[in-house]
């Protein structure tokens, strides 16, 4: 080893120290490069960070989602691409910033140190840490627990109505006359709507010690413990993955329309979208891939999602952070130190670097196909609200296919298995008919493992998921440690499909009474 | 004599690893001065890694290092610049060279 070394060093020296010395900016072609993006893009610290702000500004440009004047929530964890997230807005807000941005932002931490096990100090530890990175930005913000979502109402699960909005270019118009006559507006209603809540707000101009209290305020104990139960129950940490993005979704959403919010900014980079592209179709998401991955995500109807910082790789956002000093809090998540096949989602992502690392273009190539799958169709082609929506993650439902379906067809062979499955549970119910009297299982093809009745039945909850929230449910031991506004939901959606069973033959008759 | 820092950047690997040594933190950067032993060749990135492998992770080695290079998914930067750009594996380490690992990974 060393003899090979010896003869090898001087010829090393001269390519690798001669390549990174004569290596200069592709852009200026005057400075040294410090980074390599995509295959053979060198870019210089100043020319990068002209480009990492330019692309911002254009995504948002391109797309035009945001009106001016709009209330945007940054969905902020406190990881890489978020903080370069917020870094971006406060950028685009500064006095100089030759195209200044013109929404009004506010920030949204949510504390999900209960899903990974961490004690109440660590948790307190990670607040203060998050709020004296948000204090900084001078931006209204909200630290809340994914605990709250044990207080949410069930209408959270019903979609809103959209607002019907004028043509781009005459808002921008009609908010430049409006700003000119007027100051900015203050922001005590939202407060005030807050302070019902019981969200904790904080706004940089306060007086921080005073809300730093009650910004860390302990979520009940007996929150924390219906969550740990949930995150108990469930079987797989694919399941718990898919479970904590539910919630989160739920909680950010609930959070955007009280305080009301019409734009939610999720930081997902394009590795990380990625990721989610591959996996999603492993979990049997396929069918949503352009609301899950796309740039705007508007299933809830009043509440957009967006994804400005989706054209940004995880090695541009870490280079950005660590050149211009953006600072991220460090917080173990559910997926910190565990083995790499522990999850769907945690492969997938050992799939995509491994091949990125080996072909550089990997992650590109993956973006660049969700891009081509269009969001705008899902709702061309259901309708806006006509379509039934899964009860969880509200899209809309993939499983009312035809017989002559992939979907059928599984359910057929989930249904044929475990009716297999019960005969040898159960050797006093050997037959497929004794089971069948008692009337609990064979109404649906239902995903309990056994005939025991449940507090609510299993197939008609069942029935109101996607495919892929279906395959999440199953992995759940027990529907019961779900938070109440996902029963009291699906209780009050089951109750208004027997009520139009009821009325069914009334309806019928009118349809029939248009046709002639 | 040499003195290099190795910065490891929230990375909750290294994190725990150097909870026990001289840790000190700056703008959230866990920032590690150690001192190689003196070799006849100069130090390179590959050896580097495998020196710290030896002498730094005592625990699952293989979610910083897989091979003989790190783990897909960790950059690293030398001198705030891209070792893509400086030969990666073959750089030669200077004194006070400034070597950062930053982990890309979900969840650290
Ligand atoms: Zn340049
Ligand atoms: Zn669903």
């Amino acid at each position: 080893m060393c003899e090979e070394e010896e003869v090898y060093c001087p010829e090393l020296q001269d390519t690798t120290q001669g390549k990174s010395l004569g290596k200069t900016c592709m852009k200026c072609k005057e400075s040294s490069a410090v980074l390599l993006i995509r295959a053979g893009d060198a870019f210089c610290k100043s020319c990068f960070k002209e480009y990492f702000v330019h692309k911002f500004r254009a995504t948002l440009g391109k797309n035009r989602v945001i009106y001016p004047g709009e209330k945007v929530l940054l969905a902020f964890s406190g990881g890489p691409s978020s903080s370069a997230m917020v870094q971006q807005v406060q950028e685009g807000m500064s006095r100089d910033a030759p195209k200044k941005l013109r929404f009004v932002p506010g920030i949204l931490f949510i504390d999900e140190g209960t899903t990974c096990g961490m004690s109440h100090e660590e948790r307190q530890q990670n607040m203060s840490e998050v709020q004296n990175v948000l204090q900084q930005t001078g931006f209204p913000f909200y630290i809340v627990s994914l605990e709250q979502v044990f207080s949410l109402p069930g209408s959270i699960l019903q979609r809103g109505v959209p607002e019907q909005r004028a043509n781009y270019k005459q808002e921008v118009d009609r908010f430049m006359v409006q700003q000119q006559a007027q100051g900015e507006t203050g922001c005590s209603d939202i407060l005030e709507n807050l302070a019902k809540l019981g969200v904790n707000v904080s706004e940089s101009s306060r007086e921080s010690d005073k809300m730093f209290q009650s910004t860390c305020r302990h979520p009940p104990d007996t929150h924390t413990q219906k969550l740990i139960q949930l995150f108990a129950s469930a079987k797989t940490l694919t399941a718990k993955h898919q479970l904590l993005h539910t919630l989160r979704s739920h909680l950010i959403l609930h959070i955007a329309r009280t305080c009301g919010y019409s734009k939610v900014m999720s930081g997902e980079s394009c590795t990380r979208l990625s990721v989610s592209l591959l996996s999603n179709i492993s979990l049997g998401r396929g069918a949503f891939l352009p609301l899950d991955t796309g740039f705007c995500d508007s299933r809830y109807g009043d509440v957009d999602i967006i994804r400005p910082m989706r054209e940004y790789s995880l090695k541009e956002i870490a280079f950005y952070n660590r050149l211009f000093h953006v600072s991220s809090v460090f917080i173990p998540a559910l997926n910190t130190k565990v083995l790499e096949n522990s999850s769907i989602q945690q492969l997938s992502e050992v799939f995509i670097n491994r091949l990125q690392a080996d072909f550089p273009s990997t992650v590109s190539t993956v973006y660049r196909t969700s891009e081509k799958l269009n969001v705008s169709k899902i709702d061309a082609n259901q309708g806006t609200c006509a379509k039934e929506r899964c009860l969880l993650c509200l899209s809309p439902l993939d499983t009312q296919v035809g017989e002559a379906s992939a979907f059928h067809a599984t359910q057929i062979s989930h249904y044929i298995s475990q009716k297999i499955l019960m005969k040898f549970n159960d050797p006093a119910n050997s037959s497929g008919k004794s089971c069948c009297q008692e009337g609990k299982c064979c109404k649906g093809p239902g995903y309990g493992d056994f005939c025991q009745p449940r507090a609510l039945q299993a197939p008609s909850f069942v029935d109101m998921l996607c495919y892929g929230c279906r395959l999440t449910v199953k992995d759940l031991q027990s529907l019961d440690a779900l938070p109440q506004y996902v029963l009291h939901e699906a209780e009050h959606r089951s109750r208004r499909i027997e009520m139009r069973k009821e009325i069914e033959e009334f309806l019928l008759d009118k349809d029939e009474e248009n046709l002639h | 004599m040499r003195v290099q820092w190795f910065c490891f950047f929230l990375s909750c690997l290294t994190r725990r690893v150097l909870r026990g040594g001289a840790e000190l933190l700056f703008d959230g950067i866990k920032q590690h001065q150690v001192t190689l032993p003196n070799q006849s060749n100069p130090w390179d990135i590959r050896q580097l890694l495998v020196w710290i492998r030896h002498n730094l992770l005592k625990e699952r080695p293989e979610l910083f290092i897989q091979g003989d290079t790190v783990r897909p998914g960790i950059l690293v930067l030398i001198n705030d610049a891209d070792w893509e750009l400086m030969g990666e594996l073959d750089y030669q380490l200077e004194d006070k060279d400034n070597i950062v690992f930053i982990s890309t990974l979900h969840g650290g």
